[in-house]
């Protein structure tokens, strides 16, 4: 039963906004292998982006001859030796089940491997952070400019000016390299730099840039924490022996000076190694602090270890007081047994079979694909004309396809009806009971089509028939199934 | 009407309205809602003084920027006619043999004919040109009036029995109704008439007076052995294609009334380019001689 419960207003407690501010991240410099590793993977990365559209392969006479080529006016997709027709866009169903499946196993194996070096707004957000550590200088300085009140003097607003045109500039950049990908790359620079490329070039690049300005040079972790869906699911993804960037609490803790540390020791009592110097939580671009243990604001881009690892070789400690490890080998440690660690177990196994898998099965379809092909369209209206002297004719629209770069000849036979008789309208070729047609080069070409048979001899309802074509030089073969209807 | 109160609870003042001991708080519309009214409000007097907009009595305010949806259209019929200006040029430069060999030529000449086809043809020959009783299936490779290229343009020019000077005339007289033949004779002949393609006919019928019945009434157009003539729109009776039926009631009534279907004259109607088109659609169905 229901009850009504009289609530007294001046018992509810405010609990405030539910809205928190973002609080400002100044991210350290710092120096180390993973810092070397992740400046070594963004000059990857956006070298490859940036210069890719420029790379040229060729193809022959009135092909594109760009490497990556997304070709939307003429429906092709380019990829080196691959071209794509609309049709097989499942090729990219096909890449993008790999591309789960490498994440699941970078997971598996290291955490957030793609969040901390890979992920484009990761690389994108640290080359930003970059730019205005060069300009603005190192955290500290940075956070004393922010908290600077009073006026802005001359060098302040030229240092933010300066950093928001480089900004501008490379997010401009971003855009630029985008558009590329999807026309001719030298024409449209050309085009772009004298102001004749289409509106649509212009109106992309402005979206990039826009997008690349906000999300690498404001919103930063943010993304990350809030809008990102992925770390909400590698959580599913990951397991107790997936390897994560941790801190060794079992080493560090109890936090105490170098001094009162070398004290306790001296005296054969424990004392932990981390010596509360914050040059993790300095170091971080997210703005956590790593001590408090796994958390979904850390991407995992270690930065922290070469921050930590620089403090412990200046104390002269042991390096690696965080690192890549997990919670089972703490455990073990503190029981006194050494850390194990598996990388090759069940989980990354059956993913890299799964790969390999899906990896072989798309290369099969690669390699075997069909370079000429059939389609068949029977005439719905009528469905069969019956003729004068009472034979039937069935009608069809017969789409021959040439994914070949260059012309060639192909015969049409038919095999289902007896008797039957095949003819190609607008056909005169000298072998009218096989006629020949001409295909274009990568194209498509569409025929009218006519199956006439005699009525004494195929009495049946429906017949099942093969429509072959055959490459008179290659002697490639297609052939589709369709269905010679009686009236 | 009542004095407003403040309400305790929620800290708001009520409106003075009370309906059964029932107060209402106070709850104005929101600001940013108001001024966006009031803007919408300013909106629409823009929209009367640049757009059309009052009815009056013969005509209607046009507004400041004289805007016409139909002229709008107007302009993109234009613009799209330019489009195919060129083509439909090309189209109309070709000879009709030449068009079925050039691809290119075929394919255009085969959509334009099938949007044609599509507005014009097909309330009479169907949406697929599969005609229905009385109205020609022109899939098939038998012609009333011929099924060549230049014939077929001939029939769609000038049509049939269409009233036009040059149309194609020439009709099935009505034997029965005018008397010609008294009734045992038609039913005699009809039967005579299904011989000739081969249908069963009816037991202990009269072959020799049907044959005198055919020699004597229907060769002048069908000829003597029932093969028709083109040049007269009479169809031919010996094979197995039928216009209105092949069975003998329907026989009885097309000899007992005769037989003139209508189809009108384009010329005038569709341009030359279009009515080119259409032929080459109608012969590439499948049936062209």
């Amino acid at each position: 039963m229901n009850k009504i419960v009289q609530i007294d207003p001046d018992q509810v407690e405010d609990v405030g906004p539910l809205y928190a501010a973002r609080k400002n991240v100044y991210p350290q410099s710092v120096f180390g292998t993973f810092r070397r590793i992740k400046w070594g993977l963004m000059a990857f990365c956006l070298g490859v982006y940036y210069l890719l559209p420029f790379v040229r392969w060729n193809r022959g006479l009135g092909a594109p001859d760009q490497a990556v080529l997304i070709d939307l006016p003429n429906s092709r997709f380019y990829f080196f030796f691959i071209e794509l027709w609309p049709q097989e866009v499942y090729y990219f169903t096909g890449l993008l089940i790999i591309a789960a499946l490498t994440l699941f196993l970078m997971n598996s194996v290291g955490g957030r491997i793609w969040c901390g070096y890979l992920c484009p707004q990761t690389v994108w957000t640290d080359l930003f952070y970059a730019v205005e550590r060069l300009i603005e200088g190192d955290r500290r300085e940075r956070m004393r400019k922010a908290a600077s009140a009073g006026p802005l003097k001359l060098g302040r607003v030229s240092e933010i000016v300066l950093k928001h045109s480089i900004w501008l500039l490379i997010a401009w950049w971003t855009g630029g390299a985008w558009v590329l990908y999807f026309t001719d790359a030298p024409t449209l620079v050309k085009e772009l730099v004298t102001f004749q490329a289409p509106a649509i070039a212009y109106i992309w690049i402005a979206i990039l840039t826009a997008t690349t300005y906000l999300l690498a040079g404001f919103m930063r972790e943010q993304v990350c924490v809030y809008m990102c869906p992925w770390p909400r699911i590698q959580a599913a993804l990951t397991d107790e022996w997936a390897l994560n960037v941790t801190y060794r609490y079992d080493r560090g803790e109890k936090r105490m000076s170098v001094k009162k540390a070398n004290e306790l020791r001296a005296l054969g009592l424990p004392a932990g190694d981390c010596v509360d110097c914050y040059q993790c939580v300095a170091a971080c671009p997210t703005g956590i602090d790593i001590r408090n243990g796994p958390q979904i604001d850390c991407i995992q881009c270690g930065l922290c270890i070469d921050a930590c690892d620089n403090v412990m070789k200046k104390i002269g400690g042991p390096t690696r007081l965080i690192g890549y490890d997990n919670d089972i080998n703490i455990q073990r440690r503190m029981a006194g047994e050494p850390p194990i660690y598996r990388i090759v177990r069940p989980r990354t196994i059956i993913y890299t079979a799964l790969i390999a898998l899906v990896g072989g099965i798309m290369l099969y379809a690669l390699l075997t694909r069909s370079l000429l092909d059939i389609n068949v369209l029977h005439d719905r209206n009528p469905v069969a004309v019956k003729l004068s002297d009472g034979s039937i004719r069935n009608a069809y629209t017969v789409r021959l396809l040439n994914k070949r770069g260059f012309d060639r000849v192909v015969t049409i036979d038919v095999d289902g009806p007896q008797d039957a008789v095949l003819h190609v309208v607008g056909d005169d070729s000298i072998t009218p009971d096989r006629p020949m047609v001409v295909l274009g080069r990568d194209g498509t070409t569409e025929l009218r089509v006519l199956v006439t048979a005699p009525s004494e001899k195929n009495t049946e309802k429906s017949i099942p028939t093969k429509f072959r074509i055959t490459d008179i030089g290659l002697g490639e073969v297609a052939s589709a199934i369709d269905n010679f209807v009686s009236p | 009407m009542e004095e407003s109160e403040l309400d305790g609870v929620s800290g708001k003042t009520t409106t003075g309205h009370q309906w059964d001991g029932i107060k209402e708080l106070n709850t104005p519309l929101p600001r940013w809602w108001l001024i966006t009214f009031y803007a919408s409000i300013l909106w629409a007097i823009g929209y009367w003084v640049v757009y059309p907009a009052w009815p009056l009595l013969w005509s209607y305010t046009r507004g400041a920027l004289n805007y016409s949806t139909r002229a709008a259209v107007g302009v993109e019929l234009a613009i799209l006619e330019k489009i195919r200006g060129d083509k439909m040029i090309a189209l109309g430069a070709a000879s009709l043999a030449d068009i079925e060999k050039d691809p290119a030529l075929l394919a255009l000449a085969r959509a334009r004919g099938k949007a044609a086809f599509g507005d014009n043809c097909a309330p009479c020959h169907g949406s697929g040109g599969a005609g229905a009783k009385g109205y020609p299936n022109l899939n098939d490779d038998d012609w009333l009036w011929g099924g060549s290229l230049d014939q077929i343009v001939q029939t769609i020019q000038f049509g049939a029995r269409s009233g036009h000077t040059k149309t194609h005339e020439g009709a099935m007289l009505a034997f029965g109704k005018d008397g010609i033949l008294k009734r045992d004779e038609i039913g005699t002949v009809a039967n005579y008439v299904r011989s000739l393609s081969g249908l069963s006919t009816r037991q202990g019928y009269d072959i020799a007076a049907g044959a005198k019945i055919f020699a004597e009434n229907c060769t002048s157009c069908h000829g003597e052995a029932g093969k028709g003539n083109q040049e007269l729109g009479a169809p031919n009776l010996t094979d197995k294609i039928w216009l209105y039926g092949s069975d003998e009631a329907t026989l009885i009534e097309t000899i007992t009334n005769g037989r003139a279907g209508v189809m009108p004259a384009w010329v005038g109607r569709l341009d030359p380019s279009t009515i080119k088109a259409l032929a080459v659609y109608v012969h590439t169905l499948g049936g062209g001689k």
